[in-house]
């Protein structure tokens, strides 16, 4: 859990960097999403971190189940929580659970119209698959996703808040002094990965936009009426 | 000075692992504050033998904090809402309200099964330590204290890890009914020492392995049982414990 947790958290850290271009330069934006197209080394990475989520999401509830039936047949009839037993790292699952279905509304909005068009042309079309500005404006110009996202963001937090230090104590690399620091690393960097996702997609909701991105987004309708490209 | 109070005391009845248990209750009248809450436990019980019922059972041996014989969970929490650093056994009833119910239950977890109400098996903890929880060389005589120099503060944490007296309360407030916390308490307790630390990857790994034969769940990181261990043994010893064990893992 904690090996494939940290490999995710990276790769979330290199999503979320890559997702600021987007309020930086929308030809930036979209020259990343190029190199990431169909290129083997992105698929050969796509369907790597798809295995990393696989198997996270196997391990989890691989233990949940063993956990559970550890826990005996008899439930308490009066619990109360401890002060610093903190909600999320109890409900993890249903954290991850969360995640899961956010992440399969993101691909759908994004990875099924970019990726999976210039993999397999039918599905959509290829002249906006490498024109990630385009999607983004196009979904988060919708609010009702823009609030679907921020929750879907916030379990994120949550998860990641608690799964950092976790995945750091399981491996052995904690104790008296080192808790506190990942403790707060964790916190930190959760808090970081969130606000530059949160940050694209509040800023798109309320109709900013790079300097260049009628002239990128325009180059690619141009195309299309055309069908150039 | 003491005042009285009157309580009604919520109790978990289960004749035996298979049976299905269930709360009886039983009012206790006028019981002075500065009484323990096993000794509250006993006066109940009298009462129950003069009004021909069954006593309640439970658990308890020292009374005094060292043994790790009584348990209970008392209104939702292991040991009860007791000092930070204590068992049930310290506590008193100057803890509850006049007229308040307090629910007692047993430790519920697959690792401990009742043996009569709420009187627990806890035989696993014991095989645990069998299975690694000690030196295999002869210890002989006391050495003299300054043979083996051992800095300060390694024999304070060492100190601090032997000082789990083995209750349980870990286990009973996880929700995952991990041991986790006890495991790793008595494998800092001689690796942190250097007549220990020779034979620390083979401890680790075989009293992990029996922890998970006997069924004792994962360790998830809620931090409960830290928040309920009378003896306040910390989570940096799960993660002492997590070391040993992969650094041994790895070295096979
Ligand atoms: S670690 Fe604490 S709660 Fe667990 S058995 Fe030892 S003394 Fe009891
Ligand atoms: S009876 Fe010995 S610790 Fe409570």
């Amino acid at each position: 859990m904690s090996l494939t947790g940290i490999a995710l958290i990276l790769f979330l850290l290199f999503h979320a960097s890559m997702n600021v271009v987007a309020l930086i330069s929308a030809e930036g934006y979209n020259m990343i999403c190029g190199f990431l197209g169909a290129n083997w080394y992105a698929v050969a990475a796509t369907v790597g971190l798809a295995g990393l989520v696989v198997l996270h999401f196997i391990f989890a509830f691989w233990l949940t189940f063993q956990n559970w039936k550890a826990r005996g047949t008899d439930r308490y009839a009066v619990t109360s929580k401890p002060k610093k037993v903190e909600w999320a790292s109890q409900n993890m699952l249903v954290l991850g659970i969360i995640v899961i279905l956010g992440m399969g509304l993101h691909l759908y909005n994004f990875w099924a119209k970019m990726m999976l068009v210039e993999l397999v042309p039918c599905t959509g079309n290829h002249e906006l698959a490498t024109n990630g500005v385009y999607w983004i404006a196009e979904t988060f110009s919708c609010p009702c996703y823009t609030v679907i996202y921020l929750v879907w963001l916030a379990a994120l937090w949550m998860h990641l808040n608690h799964g950092l230090w976790s995945s750091m104590q399981t491996l052995g690399w904690s104790g008296k002094v080192w808790f506190n620091r990942w403790r707060a690393i964790s916190c930190i960097v959760s808090t970081i990965i969130i606000l530059m996702f949160a940050a694209v997609a509040v800023a798109y909701c309320f109709g900013y936009r790079p300097c260049d991105f009628n002239d990128v987004v325009n180059v690619a309708n141009a195309c299309h009426a055309g069908g150039l490209c | 000075m003491a005042k009285n109070i009157s309580v009604t005391i919520k109790f978990w009845k289960q004749n035996g692992p298979k049976e299905k248990g269930h709360f009886d209750t039983h009012e206790l009248k006028n019981i002075p504050d500065d009484t323990s809450f096993l000794e509250a436990l006993d006066i109940m019980n009298e009462e129950l033998i003069s009004e021909g019922k069954e006593p309640f059972v439970f658990d308890h041996d020292c009374r005094e904090g060292i043994c790790g014989m009584c348990s209970l969970y008392i209104n939702g929490t292991p040991h009860g809402k007791t000092e930070r650093g204590a068992t049930t056994c310290q506590l008193y009833m100057r803890k509850f309200k006049d007229g308040e119910t307090i629910t007692v239950e047993p430790w519920r977890s697959a690792g401990f099964p009742v043996i009569k109400d709420c009187m627990v098996d806890r035989n696993a903890f014991d095989k645990i330590m069998q299975a690694g929880g000690y030196t295999t060389v002869r210890t002989g005589q006391a050495q003299d204290a300054n043979a083996i120099l051992i800095p300060k503060d390694d024999a304070d944490e060492a100190m601090d890890c032997a000082s789990c007296i083995g209750c349980g309360a870990c286990v009973a407030a996880c929700k995952n009914g991990s041991a986790m916390l006890f495991v790793s308490s008595k494998v800092s307790q001689l690796a942190l020492l250097p007549q220990g630390k020779a034979e620390a990857a083979r401890r680790a790994k075989a009293m992990v392995a029996k922890m998970d034969e006997l069924g004792f769940g994962n360790c998830t990181n809620t931090r409960a049982c830290e928040a309920v261990c009378p003896k306040c043994e910390t989570i940096s010893n799960i993660a002492r414990l997590n070391r040993e064990f992969i650094s041994a893992k790895l070295a096979d």
